[in-house]
C-alpha cells in the first residue's frame, strides 16, 4: 500500500530506473572490471567497506552521465584474508578510498602504489581499526607510532613553513606544510582529519529519522546537501519517491543553500585580498538570504526542512526579496569586476589544468572552473526541473574561474528559486513502517554547493541504519589544492584556499 | 638650553603620543562606516594599548635579549625623530639637527630592530615577515632618499626646519612640479613603510599574507604595546612631516606660545582630514600581489628622480 504522493520508483524515474546495475564479482576480476568501466568514462564515486558479523564486503560505485548510469561492484572479503586488489594504479580517487579503508577497517589494498595513513591519527594504536567488526571502543592513545611520512624537499634555499592545525582565524583545523624557495611554493602537503569524530559509526543503529538529524550536521554549511543525500539514499533503499512537487521543493532548498554559500565565498575571497568593502557588501546580501531562509524554512541554515514526506513550498511568496538580492548581487559583481587590483590578484592565480582536474577526479566548483562538465543536478537528477540546462563551466582553472563559476551559479540559482514552478502546497505524510526494505542498499547523489555528495546506505530488517557511507566532494578535492598551488606564491595561499573553500568537517567525518 | 626649546620638544612628543592612537581609531571608524559597519569606538586603540600594557609578556624559549631590546630601540628611535623634526614649530630645541638624511636613517634603525624582532623567536612566520619587510624597505628607501634630495634643492638645505620654513615663505615652491612629484613619491613610501593598503593589510589575520603583523606575532603584553604604539607614532610622524611639507600653513615659526597652541589645533585638524581620506582610499583598494609591490615602489623612485631633475633644472 503506497500512501498518496509517494510513488514507486519505476513510475517516477521511468526509463531511468534501468540506470542502476549491481554486480557481484570475485576479487581476481575486480581490476579488469574497473579498468573497463574507467575506460568507458565512468568515474569512481565511492568505495565503501562493510564489515558485519555474518559477512564482509567492499562496494565500488561507478557513475556516468548522459545517460545517467550507475554501476555497483561488490567484492566479498574472506575473514581469513582481509585484503582487496588495489585500484590505486588505475584511479587516484581509488587510492584515497583504499587508504581510508585500510586505516579504519584494516582491509589492505594489495599493490597500492603509496600506502600511508590517511584518516589514521598518529596516536592511534597501530593495530586498532575503529570500523572493523568487533573493534573495541576507543583505546588509550599511544605515541610514537604511525608518524606521517612528510616528504622533505631538499636543496639550496628551501625552507619549510608548517601552518596549523590551529590557525589565527576562525577556521577549522588542518595542517599545511609548505616547502618554499623564497616566496614560491615548491610543494604543499595538507594533513587533515583533525576533525575525525567517527561519524559513520554514529549512524549505525539509528532510525532513519534520528539519522536524518545527524546527517544535517555533517558539515554545517551543507545541511541540505548532506541531509538530502541521506534522504535520497534511504528512499532508494525503500524503493519509493515522493511526488514531483516535493522533489522540486528539495531542489529549491538546495539552491537556497548554494546561493548563500557562494555569496559568502565571494565576499571572503575579496576579504582575503584586503578588499573589505566588497566583503561587507557580500555580508549584507548573505544576511538578506539567511533571513529569507528563516522565513521559508524556520532555520537560517536551512536545517529541519528536508524530510521524507512533507515540504511546504513558499519561495515564490518572496519574489521581492529575491529581486532585491539579484540587484545587490549585480552591484557587488560590478564592484569586484571594476577593480583592477582584484582582477590582478584573481586572474592567473593557482591554475588547476583540466587534465590534472580530471585525473584527480575533482568535483563541483573546482571541476567546473577547470572546464569539467560534471554536475549531479543534470547528470543524476532527482527532480524533474533543474536550474539552467547544463553545468556552468569556465576554461582557465584559476581563482578567477572559480569566482566566475560561483557568480554565474548564483544568478541561475536565484532565477530557479524565484520560479513558482511546482509550488503547490504539497503536504505528504510518510510512514516508514509501510515500506518494506526490499533493495537492502541505496545511493544518494546530490550536487551540493561545493560539489557532488554521494552516499550509500544499508538498512536492516527493522529499517535501522546498518551502515552509512558519506563522500563529501572535499574528500576528492583536497589533493587538487596542493596541485594548483604549484608555482604560486605563499601570500596567495589564503586566497587560493578560499577559492576552493573545502570542508574540513565533511572530509574528516 | 632654552625653556622654549625644551617645552616644545616635550609638547611635540606629547602631541604625537596622543594623536597616534586617536588617528588609528578614527581610521578604523571611517573604514567601518564606509563599509556600513558600526565599528569600534574612536578611543578603542587607547583601551587596547592600556590592556596590552597591563598584560603579562610571554617569551618564546628560543628568544634572546633582542626580544626585549627591539621594541625599546623602536620606540626610542621614534621619539628621537619626533624631537628633532618640525612638527608644531620650526623653532624647537634641536633645530639644527633635524637633517632629513639623519631622520631617514634613524627611522631605518627602528625598521631594522623590528625585522630582527621578527627573526628572533625563530618561527617561520616571523622570518617570512622580516624578509618581506626588509625587501620592501630596501626598495622604498632609495625613493625616500631621492625625494628628500628633491625637496632640499629649492631650500638649498637638507634641514627639515629650513625646508618647511622656506615653504611657508615661498608659497610658489609648493606648487612647483618638483615639489608635487616629490610629495607623491613620499606618499607612496609612507603607505609602504606604514604597512597600509595596498602594500600590507593591517587588519589581516592570515598568517601567510602578513608583513608587519607577522614580525610581531610572537610579541605580547608590554612588548607588543610598545611596538604597536611606536607603529602608530611612526605613521603619525610621517603624516605630520608630509602635511608640513605640502601644506605648512599654521605651523609656528614665531616662537610664541599662542601660535604653538594654534599650530597644534590646526595640525590636528589637518591630520584628521588626511587619515579620513586615507581610510576612504583604503576601502577602495585591494592588497597588491606581493610581487607587484616592487613595481609600485619603483614608480615612487621614478617620481622622486623626476622631482630632483625638475628641481635642479627649473
Amino acid at each position: 500500500m503506497m500512501k498518496d504522493g509517494f510513488k514507486n520508483r519505476s513510475e517516477f524515474y521511468g526509463a531511468n530506473l534501468n540506470c542502476f546495475t549491481q554486480k557481484h564479482i570475485s576479487k581476481d576480476l575486480l581490476i579488469d572490471e574497473c579498468k573497463s568501466y574507467l575506460n568507458q568514462k565512468y568515474r569512481l564515486a565511492l568505495i565503501s567497506a562493510q564489515d558485519y558479523a555474518s559477512e564482509c564486503y567492499v562496494s565500488y560505485l561507478f557513475l556516468k552521465s548522459d545517460p545517467d548510469s550507475r554501476v555497483e561492484l561488490i567484492v566479498k572479503i574472506d575473514s581469513s584474508d582481509r585484503s582487496v586488489p588495489s585500484l590505486g594504479m588505475l584511479s587516484f580517487p581509488a587510492s584515497r578510498f583504499e587508504r581510508e579503508i585500510n586505516d579504519v577497517f584494516g582491509i589492505v589494498p594489495l599493490g597500492h602504489p603509496f600506502l600511508r595513513p590517511l584518516v589514521r591519527h598518529a596516536n592511534w594504536p597501530s593495530d586498532w581499526h575503529p570500523m572493523a567488526h568487533g573493534s573495541s571502543k576507543t583505546p588509550p592513545l599511544v605515541s610514537g607510532q604511525n608518524e606521517f611520512p612528510f616528504v622533505l624537499v631538499e636543496g639550496q634555499g628551501v625552507f619549510e613553513i608548517p601552518v596549523g592545525p590551529v590557525h589565527a582565524g576562525l577556521i577549522e583545523p588542518g595542517h599545511f606544510r609548505f616547502s618554499v624557495v623564497g616566496e614560491s611554493i615548491v610543494r604543499m602537503k595538507s594533513r587533515l582529519w583533525y576533525l575525525h569524530k567517527g561519524l559513520e559509526k554514529m549512524f549505525e543503529g539509528k532510525s532513519i529519522f534520528e539519522a536524518l538529524k545527524l546527517s544535517e550536521q555533517i558539515s554545517g554549511d551543507s545541511a541540505v546537501a548532506h541531509s538530502l543525500a541521506f534522504v535520497l539514499a534511504v528512499e532508494d533503499c525503500l524503493n519509493v519517491n515522493p511526488n514531483r512537487d516535493v522533489a522540486i521543493e528539495r531542489a529549491r532548498l538546495l539552491e537556497l543553500e548554494r546561493v548563500y554559500n557562494h555569496v559568502n565565498d565571494i565576499g571572503a575571497m575579496c576579504n582575503d585580498v584586503g578588499y573589505s568593502m566588497a566583503n561587507s557588501y557580500a555580508q549584507i546580501i548573505k544576511e538578506q538570504l539567511l533571513s529569507l531562509n528563516l522565513k521559508i524554512t524556520g532555520h537560517r541554515l536551512l536545517r529541519g526542512k528536508v524530510n521524507y514526506g512533507q515540504e511546504t513550498p513558499g519561495c515564490h511568496f518572496y519574489a521581492d526579496t529575491i529581486d532585491s538580492v539579484i540587484q545587490k548581487f549585480i552591484d557587488l559583481t560590478n564592484l569586484i569586476n571594476d577593480n583592477s587590483n582584484i582582477l590582478d590578484r584573481f586572474v592567473g592565480t593557482a591554475i588547476l589544468s583540466a587534465e590534472d582536474a580530471y585525473s584527480l577526479g575533482v568535483l563541483g566548483i573546482v571541476a567546473k572552473a577547470s572546464s569539467i562538465t560534471y554536475d549531479a543536478r543534470y547528470d543524476h537528477p532527482f527532480a524533474s526541473k533543474t536550474p539552467g540546462d547544463k553545468s556552468i563551466i569556465e576554461k582557465t582553472g584559476d581563482v578567477f574561474s572559480r569566482y566566475n563559476v560561483r557568480v554565474r551559479e548564483v544568478f541561475e540559482s536565484l532565477k530557479f528559486i524565484k520560479d513558482p514552478y511546482g509550488c503547490n502546497n504539497a503536504n505528504i505524510q510518510f510512514d516508514s513502517k509501510i515500506y518494506k526494505n526490499i533493495v537492502k542498499s541505496g545511493f544518494g547523489i546530490v550536487e551540493g554547493w561545493r560539489g557532488t555528495v554521494v552516499t550509500r546506505v544499508e538498512l536492516d530488517e527493522n529499517n535501522l541504519i546498518k551502515r552509512y557511507k558519506i563522500v563529501d566532494p572535499s574528500f576528492l578535492n583536497w589533493p587538487a589544492l596542493s596541485v594548483a598551488l604549484n608555482e604560486t606564491i605563499v601570500p596567495d595561499f589564503p586566497l587560493v584556499n578560499k577559492s576552493f573553500n573545502l570542508s574540513y568537517a565533511g572530509n574528516d567525518l | 638650553m632654552s625653556l622654549f626649546g625644551s617645552v616644545t620638544s616635550l609638547l611635540q612628543i606629547l602631541f604625537v603620543l596622543l594623536m597616534a592612537p586617536l588617528l588609528n581609531g578614527i581610521m578604523l571608524k571611517v573604514k567601518s562606516r564606509a563599509e556600513r559597519r558600526v565599528g569600534p569606538p574612536i578611543l578603542q586603540t587607547f583601551y587596547d594599548l592600556r590592556k596590552l600594557f597591563k598584560k603579562e609578556t610571554l617569551r618564546s624559549n628560543n628568544s634572546t635579549f633582542i626580544f626585549t631590546l627591539a621594541p625599546l630601540i623602536l620606540i626610542s628611535s621614534t621619539v628621537v625623530v619626533i624631537v628633532v623634526s618640525p612638527i608644531i614649530t620650526t623653532g624647537e630645541l634641536f633645530n639644527g639637527s633635524g637633517d632629513l638624511f639623519a631622520i631617514v636613517f634613524i627611522l631605518l634603525i627602528g625598521s631594522m630592530s623590528i625585522a630582527l624582532l621578527g627573526l628572533d623567536a625563530a618561527t617561520a612566520f616571523g622570518g617570512m615577515g622580516s624578509s618581506r619587510a626588509a625587501t620592501i624597505t630596501s626598495l622604498s628607501e632609495p625613493a625616500l632618499l631621492v625625494s628628500v634630495i628633491a625637496l632640499s634643492v629649492q631650500a638649498k638645505s637638507t634641514n627639515l626646519s629650513v625646508i618647511v620654513l622656506g615653504n611657508v615663505h615661498h608659497v610658489s615652491w609648493l606648487l612647483s612640479p618638483s615639489h608635487i612629484l616629490a610629495i607623491s613619491a613620499l606618499l607612496i613610501v609612507i603607505f609602504a613603510e606604514a604597512g597600509r593598503l595596498p602594500v600590507d593589510n593591517p587588519a589581516t589575520h592570515l598568517e601567510l599574507t602578513m608583513i608587519y603583523e607577522a614580525m610581531i606575532l610572537e610579541s605580547s603584553g608590554e612588548n607588543l604595546a610598545l611596538v604597536k604604539l611606536s607603529e602608530f607614532m611612526r605613521f603619525t610622524f610621517l603624516l605630520c612631516i608630509a602635511s608640513n611639507l605640502f601644506f605648512p600653513f599654521g605651523i609656528d615659526s614665531t616662537k610664541s606660545w599662542i601660535f604653538i597652541g594654534i599650530s597644534c589645533i590646526l595640525l590636528a585638524i589637518k591630520l584628521i582630514f588626511i587619515v579620513g581620506l586615507i581610510a576612504l582610499f583604503e576601502t577602495t583598494q585591494a592588497k597588491l600581489r606581493l610581487f607587484r609591490v616592487p613595481e609600485l615602489l619603483a614608480g615612487a623612485f621614478v617620481l622622486a628622480i623626476l622631482a630632483t631633475i625638475s628641481g635642479i633644472v627649473v
